[in-house]
């Protein structure tokens, strides 16, 4: 399963619970205010750091250049475009967005 | 709203009012929102402070590069508020203390005020608007 997160992790508990129900194998890609939860060093990095030996952690370029946090993405962390996002959505039989 | 922190200016009364700034760019309209009304603010001669909290604290981040996602990049407008003579920018210490941020990461002149200096200044004000 691909699992879409478009929320800040500081403000909302949507990649908290994403993280808590991603199963081995799936791919989590952190999408629009989501992609705070790719940075490296804060407070929320070691959750998301915890899920990478079995799911596939994702963060949308466009997303991260808009905010400035393009030189901050964690380790692990594969940044994708607007084609990657499509390719992850292929590659999977189903999407969950985390709202 | 207290008597005692209220002035006379050339146009009447003057207040102390502060913009609470907690929301991310672009995920929401909120910090343009915020900025519209505070450029609108710098009209009417009033006392006006900035407070950038929790998320915040992002819309001040250095480096900010939209035109992948096609939205118009606010935050030079930041900038510009010195001229609208808009110069108390407050920023939560612990906020970006939590998000790994330093003052170098952020693209105005702030003072850094930890949680208990951030709750007397909002105690402070006459009108507390929230972003």
């Amino acid at each position: 399963m691909l699992h879409t997160v478009n929320k800040s992790p500081f403000e909302k508990s949507a990649l908290a619970s994403c993280l808590k129900h991603a199963t081995a194998g799936s791919a989590i890609l952190l999408i629009e205010d989501g992609v705070y939860g790719a940075l490296d060093k804060t407070s929320f990095s070691d959750q998301v750091r915890a899920v990478m030996p079995t799911c596939g952690v994702y963060a949308l370029g466009p997303d991260l250049d808009a905010r400035g946090m393009s030189g901050r993405v964690m380790d692990g962390v594969k940044v994708v475009g607007y084609d990657g996002f499509v390719d992850l959505v292929a590659e999977h039989p189903n999407v969950q967005a985390w709202l | 709203m207290t008597e005692e922190h209220e002035m006379e200016g050339e146009g009447g009364v003057i207040k102390k009012f502060m913009f609470v700034n907690r929301k991310a760019p672009y995920g929401t309209i909120y910090a343009l929102e915020s900025l519209e009304v505070v450029l609108i603010s710098a009209a009417f001669d009033q006392d006006v402070s900035l407070m950038f909290l929790d998320d915040g604290v992002y819309e001040i981040v250095k480096g900010q590069d939209t035109k992948g996602i096609e939205v118009k990049n606010f935050s030079p407008t930041y900038r510009a508020l010195e001229m609208y003579d808009i110069e108390k920018l407050f920023v939560s210490k612990e906020s970006l203390e939590e998000r790994s941020l330093t003052e170098d990461d952020l693209l105005v002149d702030v003072e850094v005020l930890d949680h208990t200096q951030v709750a007397e200044l909002m105690a402070a004000q006459d009108v507390v608007l929230s972003f």
